[in-house]
């Protein structure tokens, strides 16, 4: 079957800075594939090129085979965005915020009123069906935003932070019906700045920074790669424990007041004897995760 | 090169004057009270009180009543404001706070079918505060039929004109308080001269060349000849110099706007 998204050496360059620097990727039909990078990484940028939103400045883009921007429409009603800001109508109600938005997709009145009730339901916002869309909560009004770029029934769903402000009852119910979704063929493409929700929802991710692609993968095997299996975490380490970790060919970063170990097999036999011989208290071993990965290579540093 | 689809405009504007009169709909009772209330306020004012200094006047060789005179300027003034307004604070605000054009450029309208969209939606608001204010001053008997009705599709016309340049101020205004500065030079000097109060022959000459140049003139003098049940020849150039100011502005506008919504 074909690539859902071909995008080939995509950039997009605003006056004379480089927001997305020659990047190339896929996303394959029913998987589900994620953006991740610091603020300003070049995300939305590159999100806002996938559904012709703005224009590319260089590369090649297929979207369902069809090429972009120049399909503009034909891609766009197959597809349903969930952009980084909620832009619903204030003045309107829930239902109504679905319904004016299901004619822009030249559906007809009785269906759009169906699919309409139907996601209500489905995003558990039936009961708040005749209140204004300024009154909702941020959680609510969020998944409204995802109700409504589902009213097009798309093949293709992409989503710009989708649960960034929720709470974790929120985020964990939108995640279910994110499954629910993936379960049912649809490709999505999202971008995150939670790593949880990354591993748990991507069968495939990049990690961007200043507009270019750090590395692509599945998120264990980016894990194993670049953390390793556990992790040991020290706070506050002693000199000699510093002195002793350097001479051990250990992969290990020190940030000064905290000393990170990346162990690539089992780290039980290192860490009872860090634990035994340099700190009593202060010293974890973990199971190396994404959030590793992604501060090991976009750095620690601030961005913006 | 920025690789750009072409210039797309199609049927599916409508969809966004739907969403336009959807959320009207909400507040439609409210929306309906200027409209019915200004004229009674201005012929309540003008009529009863400055009539009685002013008398009647002189206009095209007959003497009329000062409310007989104002009446149809009150309607033209009404289309200025109603699509100029709309596609100034009004557009912005969708534009820039709610972000609703952004919305939109999620789905398959274009950008030109947005704008085409907004202005005809300012338009039409136009043409409802005509046909409000029209009810009310025909109680006064101020309007001749049949021809007065003529002034209805002259509202859409003049709206697309005020909204056109209405909406390519907002393609190049930063902030919302800047609309101030259009409207103290633009609107507010047609409002008082374009032979809406008094008529043109009491300006000097330079000052009377200057006014044939604003459109409200030619709006005015076209709700004053329809109402008093003229038509005329010379209504042909109005209406030419009202074509001729769309087939300008209205590609600018959109244009403009492109450039301010695609990043
Ligand atoms: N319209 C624009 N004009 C100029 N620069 C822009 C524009 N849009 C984005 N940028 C710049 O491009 C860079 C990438 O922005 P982008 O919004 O793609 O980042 P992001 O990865 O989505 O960040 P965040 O996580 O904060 O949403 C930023 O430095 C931003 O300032
Ligand atoms: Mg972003």
């Amino acid at each position: 079957m074909k690539n859902v998204i071909e995008a080939k050496h995509l950039r997009k360059i605003f006056g004379d800075f480089v927001a997305v620097d020659d990047i190339s990727f896929e996303v394959l039909p029913g998987e589900c594939f994620g953006i991740l990078g610091p603020n300003g990484a070049g995300k939305t940028s590159t999100i806002r090129m996938l559904y012709g939103f703005s224009p590319m400045t260089g590369g090649i883009l297929k979207v369902f085979g069809l090429p972009m921007p120049g399909c503009f429409r034909a891609v766009k009603a197959r597809t349903g965005v969930c952009q980084q800001e909620n832009n619903l109508d204030p003045d309107l109600t829930v239902i109504q915020n679905l319904e004016v938005f299901a004619r822009y997709f030249d559906i007809p009145k009785a269906p759009a009123r169906e699919k309409a009730e139907n996601l209500l339901k489905f995003m558990a916002l039936d009961h708040r069906r005749e209140a204004k869309a300024i009154e909702l909560s941020g959680g609510m009004k969020r998944r409204l935003v995802l109700a409504r770029a589902l009213i097009n029934e798309p093949e293709l769903l992409i989503l710009d932070e989708p649960t960034t402000g929720l709470d974790p009852q929120s985020r964990h119910q939108v995640w279910d019906r994110l499954e629910a979704l993936r379960g049912k063929g649809l490709s999505i493409l999202l971008t995150t700045h939670y790593m949880d929700e990354a591993s748990r929802l991507c069968d495939r991710l990049m990690i961007m920074d200043h507009g270019r692609v750090l590395v692509q993968g599945r998120p264990v095997d980016l894990i194993r790669k670049y953390a390793g299996h556990d992790i040991i975490e020290i706070v506050e380490p002693a000199d000699v424990l510093k002195a002793h970790v350097r001479t051990q060919n250990l992969e290990y970063e020190d940030l000064g007041h905290r000393l990170i170990i990346y162990i690539h097999e089992s780290g039980d036999r290192l860490y009872h004897e860090i634990s035994d011989r340099y700190c009593t208290e202060g010293c974890i071993m973990r199971m190396a995760t994404l959030e590793d990965v992604f501060l090991r290579l976009t750095g620690r540093e601030l961005r913006e | 090169m920025t690789q750009m689809p072409s210039v797309q405009i199609s049927r599916r504007f409508f969809r966004v004057w739907q969403r336009n009169f959807s959320v009207y709909r909400q507040n439609w009772k409210i929306s309906f009270i200027p409209p019915l209330l200004e004229p009674l306020f201005y012929l309540l004012a003008f009529g009863v009180g400055l009539s009685a200094l002013v008398g009647d006047i002189q206009y095209k060789g007959n003497e009329i009543s000062y409310v007989r005179f104002i009446a149809p300027a009150l309607i033209a003034i009404n289309i200025m404001y109603n699509a100029f307004f709309e596609n100034t604070y009004g557009s912005f605000v969708r534009m820039y706070y709610q972000k609703t054009f952004d919305a939109m450029m999620a789905t398959p309208l274009s950008v030109e079918e947005i704008i085409t969209g907004e202005i005809i939606w300012g338009a039409t608001k136009s043409v409802i505060a005509t046909a409000i204010m029209m009810a009310v001053i025909s109680l006064f008997g101020l309007i001749r039929y049949p021809q007065g009705l003529l002034i209805i599709p002259l509202a859409l016309l003049g709206g697309i004109a005020f909204g056109s340049v209405g909406m390519f101020i907002t393609g190049i205004t930063t902030h919302i308080e800047l609309f101030n500065l259009p409207i103290f030079l633009f609107i507010t000097p047609m409002f008082l001269f374009s032979g809406t109060f008094f008529p043109i022959e009491n300006l000097p000459l330079w000052a009377q060349h200057l006014a044939d140049f604003l459109p409200l003139t030619h709006l005015v003098n076209l709700t004053r000849s329809l109402s008093s049940g003229l038509l005329e020849a010379s209504m042909l150039w109005a209406l030419g110099y009202f074509l001729v100011f769309c087939i300008i502005f209205f590609p600018l506008a959109v244009h403009r706007m492109h450039r301010r919504l695609i990043k």
